[in-house]
């Protein structure tokens, strides 16, 4: 496998504050990488350190061979970007954003105009393309906003929350186009902080945390390796009671969050017997998932 | 404020697709857009210079129209430039992320910059040349070294459109450009010998009208509508280029700052 992106101990701080602290990643040709993390994690950041469009404060970062940010213009010519807030040119219809996206790769008109059936295919906009930004729903702009990220038909596609904001329908339809893409073999970068989007979309990925990787793996070995195969959540007003006198008998681990117990186990069956006694508690069974190990290894606390 | 936000302005090519997606915006309004920049300009010539014009016979050896339509090529091309770089390219650097998106391409930040003000100089030239075409129909001015009014427009425009993205570079919103156009646009426009020469203006200030890049301007327009070359014609385009380069400067440095996070 081939390294498309190479990124070395990259640092970056504002007003003295890290926000990338000593983050360091490969991404191979062909592979769906997310990476996940709390708002504030540092993961837009680190994207646009990657893009050349910030400059670090130590580290290195090879995009397709070229050193960022001082051959990032090279760099950026053979990469695409959907980023996490739509900006689309609201003066121009469908077509227009793609043509006039297309001018700044340096791709003639001809071109263009050549790839938009299968652009506007794609995005699902074929219907569409005359029409003016303002009465586009917000999945077809996220769409169109992948599709203007295809125009120079890039390596390597980098995505900010792709889904943040939309409906399940138009979130399926997007997952469904990103996987069509990892089959054509792009290299896709996400970030997001859905956990079924990850879990459904990576090869591998990335929990990051105060601007540093707290842990890498595929999705599947992310959850064996961190967490207890099982979940039993207690509810009720005597959770936090019950779990204080009890969960330390029943469980590996268990956690409290206002009305309710978190427990987590290898063996459920003596803990759900114990629970089938319990009248008072209410409590769901279920396997553990990347949730539970982004919210054991990043905390539960809020963050604004 | 890092080392980087220094670094001499890097320029390609790459700024020309920028200034051709403003055309293309452009060209979607422009039938409205150029009424509101010719309707201005020609209410202040046709009202001022009618009315003051018949007090007023003769100024400096000509009419007060043709003293008038000199200095209003120049403010309106002031305007105009000032005001798409101010509040337009606000509007696409803050409100509509299109700077943004643009820097996800090959692109970067110093060519944008430089599109914003080649594509502001357009406009004002645009504004400029439409006053021009109208003095000429009014039969103000019959000399051919008129047309050098067409590269002075730019050199205008091109002047403005970087003072202003200082401006823009420092807007925390759209009610700051309020501040910019009553205490810098409007006093240069009445300091800068558009409506009177600035010789009527008390001692003090005919020194600070002297500094202003819209009085370098005039002083080129007049003379060359009335066919006349004009005295010190290098120390002026210099001024009006010096004051380009400043604000091009400074608010490129301005602009890595606001948008390194």
């Amino acid at each position: 496998m081939t390294a498309v992106l190479t990124v070395r101990e990259l640092r970056k701080a504002y007003d003295g504050q890290p926000v990338v602290d000593g983050f360091s990643l490969t991404l191979n040709r062909g592979e769906c990488y997310g990476l996940l993390g709390p708002n504030g994690a540092g993961k837009t950041t680190t994207l646009r350190l990657m893009l050349g469009l910030i400059e670090p404060d130590g580290g290195e970062v090879s995009l397709m061979g070229y050193a960022v940010p001082r051959q990032a213009r090279a760099a950026r010519l053979r990469v695409g970007v959907v980023p996490q807030a739509d900006n689309l040119d609201p003066d121009f219809t469908v077509a227009e954003n793609l043509m006039v996206y297309g001018r700044y790769f340096g791709i003639k008109d001809a071109e263009v105009e050549a790839a938009l059936p299968a652009l506007l295919e794609f995005a699902n906009l074929a219907h569409k393309r005359d029409a003016k930004i303002p009465t586009l729903s917000g999945g077809m702009k996220r769409r169109l906003t992948l599709a203007r990220a295809l125009v120079n038909d890039p390596d390597v596609i980098f995505l900010d929350e792709p889904t943040t904001g939309l409906d399940p329908q138009a979130r399926h339809m997007i997952w469904q186009r990103l996987r069509e893409l990892t089959v054509r073999g792009k290299t896709l970068l996400l970030t997001t902080h859905f956990m079924e989007e990850a879990e459904r979309l990576c090869h591998r990925l990335a929990i990051m945390d105060h601007g540093r990787m707290v842990a890498e793996d595929t999705p599947r070995e992310m959850i064996a390796k961190n967490i207890e195969q099982q979940v039993v959540e207690v509810y009720g007003e005597q959770a936090e009671a019950w779990a204080r006198d009890h969960a330390a008998h029943y469980t590996q681990r268990f956690e409290v969050s206002g009305e309710s117990a978190f427990c987590y186990v290898n063996d459920a069956q003596p803990l759900l017997a114990h629970l089938r006694a319990r009248a008072d508690l209410r409590y769901l069974h279920r396997p553990a998932n990347l949730e539970d190990v982004f919210l054991k290894l990043t905390g539960r606390e809020m963050r604004e | 404020m890092s080392r980087h936000h220094f670094a001499l302005p890097r320029l390609s090519i790459r700024f020309f697709p920028i200034w051709r997606r403003h055309l293309l915006v452009w060209k979607k309004v422009a039938a409205t857009s150029i009424l509101g920049h010719i309707a201005d300009p020609m209410i202040y010539l046709l009202g001022l210079g009618y009315g003051l014009g018949s007090l007023l016979p003769h100024m400096g050896g000509t009419s007060y129209m043709v003293f008038l339509a000199a200095g209003t090529v120049c403010y309106s091309t002031m305007n105009s430039a000032s005001f798409e770089a101010l509040y337009s390219g606000f509007a696409r650097m803050h409100e509509q992320r299109t700077w943004e998106a643009i820097m996800n391409t090959p692109v970067t930040l110093d060519d944008i910059v430089l599109a914003e003000i080649l594509w502001s100089a357009t406009k004002g030239m645009l504004s400029g040349v439409a006053v021009l075409a109208v003095a000429w129909l009014l039969g103000l001015t019959h000399s051919a070294m008129a047309l050098w009014l067409i590269p002075l427009s730019v050199a205008v425009g091109l002047c403005f459109a970087a003072l202003g993205l200082v401006m823009t570079a420092l807007a925390p919103a759209y009610d700051f450009f309020m501040y910019y156009f009553t205490l810098v646009v409007t006093p240069m426009m009445l300091l800068s010998g558009v409506f009177f020469p600035a010789t009527q203006l008390p001692g003090a200030w005919q020194h600070v009208s002297a500094m202003l890049p819209l009085t370098h301007a005039v002083d080129l327009a007049r003379p060359l509508l009335s066919g006349i070359t004009p005295p010190h014609a290098l120390l002026h385009v210099a001024a009006l280029f010096g004051y380009m380069l400043l604000g091009f400067y400074v608010s490129l440095v301005l602009f890595r700052r606001r948008l390194s996070r």
